[in-house]
């Protein structure tokens, strides 16, 4: 029913990538966070700067800037639950990247591991990346509307945010639900559970999508992903476009439920 | 200051079993393929603690048990990743010792049960006619006026009962509580209250009980009898089974309003129900083939100091004094507190719970926790030298509130934040007031310590309202078609060694209820003499025996029960946490 599909890197790979140099590992935090400290070897993409213009073309002149060649593994890291490195993960894997993953633990946890880290920027020489889209991987506002019915909707921000408003038919899994106490993805025996208990499979048609940029939702397409639920999109531009497009909503009716949680 | 991690505490109770893991996965897999009938589904669904929510089948409550109120740090951060990925990001501590998480969706449960199991703890009879979670009041151990520790009994208690079954189709719910002592707890309102008492037997110190029998909260409120002066502890199990044995075969079980043990002692007569345990009791013990014991280790607990790396003296941060006076306790350990976290209505986020083990670890010498039965959070065994520190770590983390043990740290039932059968929104009301009254310092009234205020969203009990000092339960009231939430308000109630059931006062207006609180406060003072007690007042004024009859006071509070028009006053209309006009609707209850 499922196979696998690498979409983590463990600690151990990319220690021995940074010493033989055959990884490119990517900081997406903030550059000042960056430049603070850092996995070593790693050059810095800050989100922010990836989501400022995610175009093909700019995204291919940001690999290259960053010394990336169509060979070279690339290994994506956060400090944010692998929400964020999960989209600059998937940008990449978008313009065509064959060998892109996740680093499975957060810095935070780099750190209490007492593992390495660097000040350095290192030196790169830049390349010419040629895109070469994979359109398959990326859901937009007209898939939605058009939506087969067989295909599941999943929106991945909290419990909270689901059921005061989303978008109608979608299902909700709260992005936390594809992690471990330390991991950024949990094992995949747990994560059959969590979507086979919502009727996904490997068979499954799925459109993941969150509030704004694709980051909670972008760790779904993961999570997804790592037990090889091959048809799965994401919907970039996710739930801020569909507001601001004024499609339609649906809410959880009859309930004051958003007075459980603490103001 | 650094200190050292004590030793992890990871020993616990094992609560759950494989068995009722999958057995769950599976009835679902058959409900949902159509092979399972909904009704059957329902109870065996309600029987492991997997509750509908407001209006939906499509998420449940998941209701965990947590016996005797020991919650590990460990367990607490289980909880922290569990609400973030199958809840609301928080969860609810109840009056019971309950944990709670809402609107978990129903496909989702069989995974949540599965690593609670993980973690030791199971959500098995926490509903429908079984014996509920066997609670004990979290200063068992620590109170200055126990005669010795009831966590162990309610442990073995606990143990004794959990998948027997004997208790697994009962007429309805049975709630057993320990209490250190006559005055913490609250014996008299539940269907077995029960009390460590040692006497002298013979001329030899002997432990026991005294146990009360067929109190309990709800549309009708009882308090309970006492069965005996003494139980002795050998007694104590062959007791619990007679009371059980003979509620399991007389009860009622056709009328389920008339089917908790309160009535069957009511409809029977004390003194004949008295005497039919009594016999029962003498048949159990010849009759029962195994012999009924209490497993359980009595050997004293090995509490440590945690290991302070450095010892420099903190000094107390702004606001100590004030936290000091009202969220701790002094042991009869006299060099250690109990420390009580107050929290709203009972809700604690994510963040907090993980900061929360942290603290435990860091500072109690016995490495655990205990649940409240004040919506609240104790960590005992605080050296008394740590607690500046231990306050400025909770004011650093937001966990600092003041208040734990005054009136101002008010209960509030789910409500309509997730329950079928709310009529108001008592969960942020109960918020509500509670900021109100620490905005006003109020907990800091020596004359109010010791009262109470607790508010249900309808006449089920579950904010325990009829033994609030003040207590209110929720209900709706109309001007022409106009519907708004109103509240019906009781005085007089009392959780302690009196245990009174409160007096209804009038309906109040769910925007009045605050004015209406500040009011009566005003009424008290102004009649007051030296050194009288809110509490005392209160009850002498149901009593009869104050210049201020109960007459007056609904004089006094007449006016504000008075509806404005709509146009004059929108508010009115709406409940708290609610923007929109006010609708009275209700679902199903779940009583299976």
């Amino acid at each position: 029913m499922y196979r696998l599909t690498r979409v983590i890197s463990d600690v151990d790979t990319v220690r021995s990538g940074i010493k033989d140099r055959s990884i490119r590992i990517i900081d997406v935090r903030k550059p000042q966070e960056y430049a603070k400290n850092h996995i070593p070897t790693a050059l810095n993409l800050p989100l922010e700067n990836l989501l400022a213009d995610d175009s093909p073309d700019r995204v291919a002149d940001l690999a290259g800037s960053l010394g990336i060649q169509k060979e070279t593994p690339v290994v994506v890291y956060d400090n944010a639950f692998g929400t964020l490195a999960s989209r600059v993960a998937w940008a990449l894997e978008y313009l065509g990247h064959p060998d892109v993953t996740l680093l499975e633990i957060s810095y935070g946890d780099w750190l209490r591991m007492g593992l390495e880290t660097d000040d350095v920027v290192p030196e790169i020489d830049p390349t010419e990346y040629r895109a070469n889209i994979n359109s398959g991987m990326l859901a937009v506002v007209q898939d939605l509307e058009s939506q087969n019915p067989s295909t599941i909707l999943v929106d991945n921000r909290e419990r909270l945010n689901y059921l005061e408003q989303h978008i109608p038919g979608a299902i909700n899994i709260p992005y936390r639900a594809f992690a471990s106490p330390n991991r950024v993805l949990c094992g995949a025996e747990e994560m059959r559970r969590i979507f086979t208990g919502r009727n996904i499979n490997s068979d499954s048609d799925v459109i993941t999508y969150c509030g704004s940029a694709g980051t909670l939702s972008g760790l779904a397409y993961y999570a997804l992903k790592s037990i090889d639920v091959k048809n799965t999109r994401l919907y970039a531009n996710s739930f801020q476009e569909w507001k601001n497009l004024e499609k339609p909503t649906e809410k959880q009716p009859d309930a004051n439920y958003w007075d459980l949680s603490e103001e | 200051m650094q200190q050292a991690a004590p030793k992890q505490t990871d020993t616990f109770v094992d609560w759950s079993t494989k068995e009722d893991v999958e057995g769950f996965a599976a009835m679902l897999k058959e409900y949902r393929e159509g092979r399972y009938p909904e009704n059957e589904f329902r109870r065996y669904r309600l029987h492991n603690g997997a509750y509908s929510v407001r209006m939906s089948e499509d998420y449940s409550m998941v209701r965990v048990k947590v016996p005797a109120g020991l919650v590990t740090p460990l367990q607490l951060r289980g909880f922290s990743l569990l609400s973030e990925q199958f809840s609301i990001g928080n969860i609810h501590i109840s009056t019971r010792e309950n944990i709670q998480m809402h609107w978990v969706v129903l496909d989702d449960v069989p995974e949540v049960l599965r690593r609670l199991s993980e973690m030791g703890l199971t959500t098995r009879e926490t509903c429908g006619g079984t014996i509920h979670n066997v609670v004990c009041t979290p200063t068992s151990g620590v109170c200055p006026n126990e005669s010795f520790d009831a966590t162990p009994y309610a442990e073995a208690t606990a143990r004794f009962f959990l998948r027997n079954p004997m208790t697994q189709s009962l007429p309805r719910k049975f709630k057993i509580t320990y209490s250190c002592c006559h005055k913490h707890g609250r014996s008299h309102t539940l269907d077995v209250g029960i009390i460590p008492h040692t006497a002298v037997v013979d001329g030899q110190s002997r432990r026991g009980f005294r146990i009360f029998v067929g109190g309990g909260l709800g549309t009708k409120s009882l308090t309970g009898h006492l069965l005996e002066e003494f139980t002795p502890e050998e007694n104590l199990m062959y007791t619990l089974l007679a009371i059980v044995k003979l509620y399991d075969r007389l009860g009622e079980r056709k009328n389920k309003f008339r089917s908790r043990l309160r009535y069957l002692v009511q409809l029977t007569g004390w003194n004949k129900f008295q005497n039919m345990i009594l016999m029962e009791r003498s048949v159990v013990r010849i009759t029962q083939s195994a012999q009924v014991r209490l497993s359980m280790d009595r050997a004293a607990q090995d509490i440590q100091r945690p290991i302070r790396v450095s010892v420099e003296n903190e000094t107390a941060r702004p606001g100590y004094a004030r936290w000091e006076s009202a969220n701790t306790f002094v042991q009869k350990q006299t060099e250690y507190r109990t420390v009580y976290i107050t929290l709203e209505a009972g809700d604690i986020s994510a963040s907090h719970l993980m900061d929360l083990a942290d603290i435990i670890q860091e500072y109690s010498a016995e490495g655990v926790s205990r649940l409240g039965l004040g919506q609240n959070i104790c960590i005992r065994y605080v050296h008394q030298d740590d607690l500046t520190s231990l306050y400025a770590r909770l004011l650093d983390v937001g966990l600092a509130r003041p208040g734990a043990l005054t009136m101002a740290s008010t209960i509030g039932c789910t409500s309509t934040t997730s329950c079928n059968l709310a009529l108001t929104n008592a969960h942020r009301l109960a918020k509500e007031v509670q900021r109100k009254l620490l905005e006003m310092g109020l907990d800091q009234d020596e004359s109010l310590r010791g009262s109470s205020i607790r508010i249900s969203g309808c006449p089920n009990s579950c904010g325990q309202h009829a033994i609030a000092t003040i207590g209110f339960h929720g209900g709706g009231g109309r001007v022409g078609r106009d519907s708004y939430p109103l509240y019906n308000m009781f005085i007089g109630g009392r959780d302690d060694d009196i245990g009174a059931i409160g007096t209804t006062v009038m309906r109040v207006p769910a925007k009045r209820v605050i004015p209406a609180i500040l009011r009566l406060l005003d009424v008290f003072r102004e009649a007051r003499k030296d050194g009288d007690d809110l509490k005392s007042w209160i009850h002498r004024v149901c009593q009869g025996a104050e210049s201020t009859s109960l007459e007056d006071i609904k004089k006094i509070l007449a006016p504000l029960a008075e509806a404005p028009s709509k146009d004059q006053d929108p508010d009115f209309y709406t409940d708290y946490g609610n923007n929109t006009a006010y609708q009275l609707k209700t679902g199903r209850g779940c009583t299976a």
